[in-house]
């Protein structure tokens, strides 16, 4: 079925009895060409594009629980193409492009607003560094304008311009940044995918990967086995219990991270903004809700819930740069599992496993990555070989010593 | 989430420092494959359940400590002086 504005107007008026569910349930069939592992963002997308860009269209998503319950319906939705290290910068370029086309592409309404994204900073050092990523975001044909102090007052005029403590110098703005409605994008993908004859099977755990002779040959799941010559493992923060199944241990930390909801208040904040001091960045949904969140908990966790020290940590921050957010109200805090990498960058390469690859350590960027991660690891499904723009996302870049260290932290996996 | 350090007792998490798997007391020696260097500085087995890792009492008596724990539920089940670690 397609959508369309007057689709919307006339089953209003006939009482929304037409709508069909956006993609069927299928049951398992026993051999695919190709399964993928993982009904995330990725996992879908990677799909979509294998059916799309490729013609491979005998393939299955395999979820353990329901689509969008991981990480894809947890994150707090900036999609951004500012970022500094070649590798990276070509990226996170083509794709914010495809972000701009995906609606069109999916006829799919995924709320993806480019209201401009702030990243502030509080001293001459760090001004001087927004200016140097500013020109490497210009140089790989993104936009991005330095804002003096003045040009921050005009258009967030609610910081807090008085404090001393960490003095707004000015910020960077990159205009063709924003935020989407993350869930939309995952029922997107999948109706994408559904429609060009993928199976997305749901409630379908894989407790296995099959190997023969360095060859896999298919998965076990909690719905039987099923043969493929071609895996996919797209897990994000499951992204290590799934590889042992194949005998591999990866360059990965699991970490919770959270984020926060207000109650819905009128349009108050218009862009995104980072704060360049404490971790905290902040926008707001077209539910009018506060979105907002901060750094990891900083230690290992698979529980998608965190702690009160972050809480309280996000919380001051916040208060710090923007005091009248005190009086909206918290409503909701979650977390998510982040599979985090030495570098925080991410993985999307072959494995040693003929026929066996990997899309993980997204970390906590993987939000506007979905749409370039499923382009790149179709392409390297479909063809062998690596995509140009993911070339440097290697899975041995840590024993070769070609890391993609963006932040410059060091190689501990929690500092990224 | 509390911390039971073997010298200060029952601390707030927000005294330790967390570094990370306590993989980073298995050194490789000296002249020790690459392959040895890369597994000890990025693999990491990372499971869901109990593991133990790598902190620092640093706003307390400034020793590392290595915490077992489960990643699920947060619980801790013990906390050991590295320092009095047998080798
Ligand atoms: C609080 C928070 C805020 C964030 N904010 C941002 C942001 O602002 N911008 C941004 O770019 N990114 C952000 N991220 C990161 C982003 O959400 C993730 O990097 C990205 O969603 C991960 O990829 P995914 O969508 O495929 O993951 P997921 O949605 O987690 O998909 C993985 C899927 O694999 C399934 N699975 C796991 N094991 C198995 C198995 N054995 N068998 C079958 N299926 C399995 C899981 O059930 C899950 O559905 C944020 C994350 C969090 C938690
Ligand atoms: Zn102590």
């Amino acid at each position: 079925m397609r959508y369309s504005g007057l689709k919307v107007i006339t089953e209003g008026l006939r009482g929304n009895t037409g709508w069909t569910p956006a993609w069927r349930d299928p049951a398992p069939k026993p051999a695919y060409d190709a399964i993928i592992i993982g009904g995330g963002g990725h996992g879908l997308s990677t799909a979509f594009y294998l059916a799309k860009n490729h013609g491979l269209t005998n393939i299955a998503v395999l979820e353990k629980s329901h689509i969008g319950s991981g990480n894809i319906g947890r994150n707090t939705t900036i999609v951004r193409a500012n970022y500094f290290l070649p590798g990276n910068s070509e990226f996170y370029s083509h794709s914010l492009k495809l972000w701009e086309g995906m609606e069109a592409e999916l006829n799919y309404n995924v709320m993806h607003s480019q209201r401009g994204q702030i990243v502030l900073c509080h001293s001459d050092g760090q001004r001087d560094a927004l200016a140097r990523r500013g020109n490497a975001m210009i140089n790989q044909g993104d936009d991005a304008i330095l804002l003096d102090r003045e040009g921050v007052r005009e258009l967030l005029p609610y910081l807090d311009f008085e404090q001393t403590r960490f003095p707004i110098y000015g910020g960077l703005l990159h205009p063709r940044g924003g935020s989407a409605r993350h869930d939309a994008v995952a029922w997107g993908y999948a109706r994408g995918a559904d429609q060009r004859g993928v199976d997305l099977i749901q409630n379908c755990e894989v407790t296995g990967i099959d190997i023969e002779n360095g060859v896999v040959t298919g998965v076990q799941t909690t719905r039987g086995a099923i043969r493929a010559k071609k895996v996919g493992i797209i897990v994000a923060g499951r992204s290590s219990q799934v590889a042992a199944m194949a005998g591999m241990r990866l360059p990965i930390e699991s970490h919770v991270l959270q984020a926060f909801v207000t109650e819905g208040l009128k349009p108050v904040i218009h862009h995104v903004v980072s704060f360049g001091m404490g971790h905290f960045y902040i926008s707001q949904s077209d539910k009018g809700g506060l979105v907002f969140g901060g750094d990891l908990d900083f230690y290992a966790s698979y529980a998608s819930r965190g702690n009160l020290p972050m809480v309280e940590h996000v919380m001051e921050a916040g208060m710090t740069l923007m005091p009248m957010i005190g009086r909206a109200k918290v409503l909701r805090s979650w977390g998510g599992i982040m599979d985090m990498t030495p570098d925080g960058s991410p993985i999307i390469d072959k494995t040693h496993i003929d026929g066996l690859f990997i899309d993980c350590g997204w970390n906590y960027g993987g939000f506007k990555a979905v749409p370039a991660s499923g382009w790149c690891m179709a392409h390297l499904m479909a063809t062998g070989e690596s995509h140009e723009v993911a070339r440097k996302f290697r899975l041995d870049r840590f024993a070769t010593g070609h890391l993609l260290d963006e932040e410059g932290t060091g190689s501990q996996h929690n500092l990224h | 989430m509390r911390l039971k350090c073997p010298l200060c007792g029952d601390r707030d998490r927000r005294e330790f420092y967390y570094y990370g798997a306590e993989d980073y007391l298995r050194r490789p020696g000296e002249g020790a494959a690459l392959t040895a260097w890369d597994d000890y500085l990025h693999n990491r087995d990372n499971p869901a359940g109990v593991v133990k890792d790598l902190w620092y009492h640093e706003a307390g008596c400034a020793q590392w400590l290595v915490v077992t724990r489960n990643t699920v539920t947060h619980a801790v089940s013990g906390v050991d002086l590295v320092a009095e670690r047998k080798p």
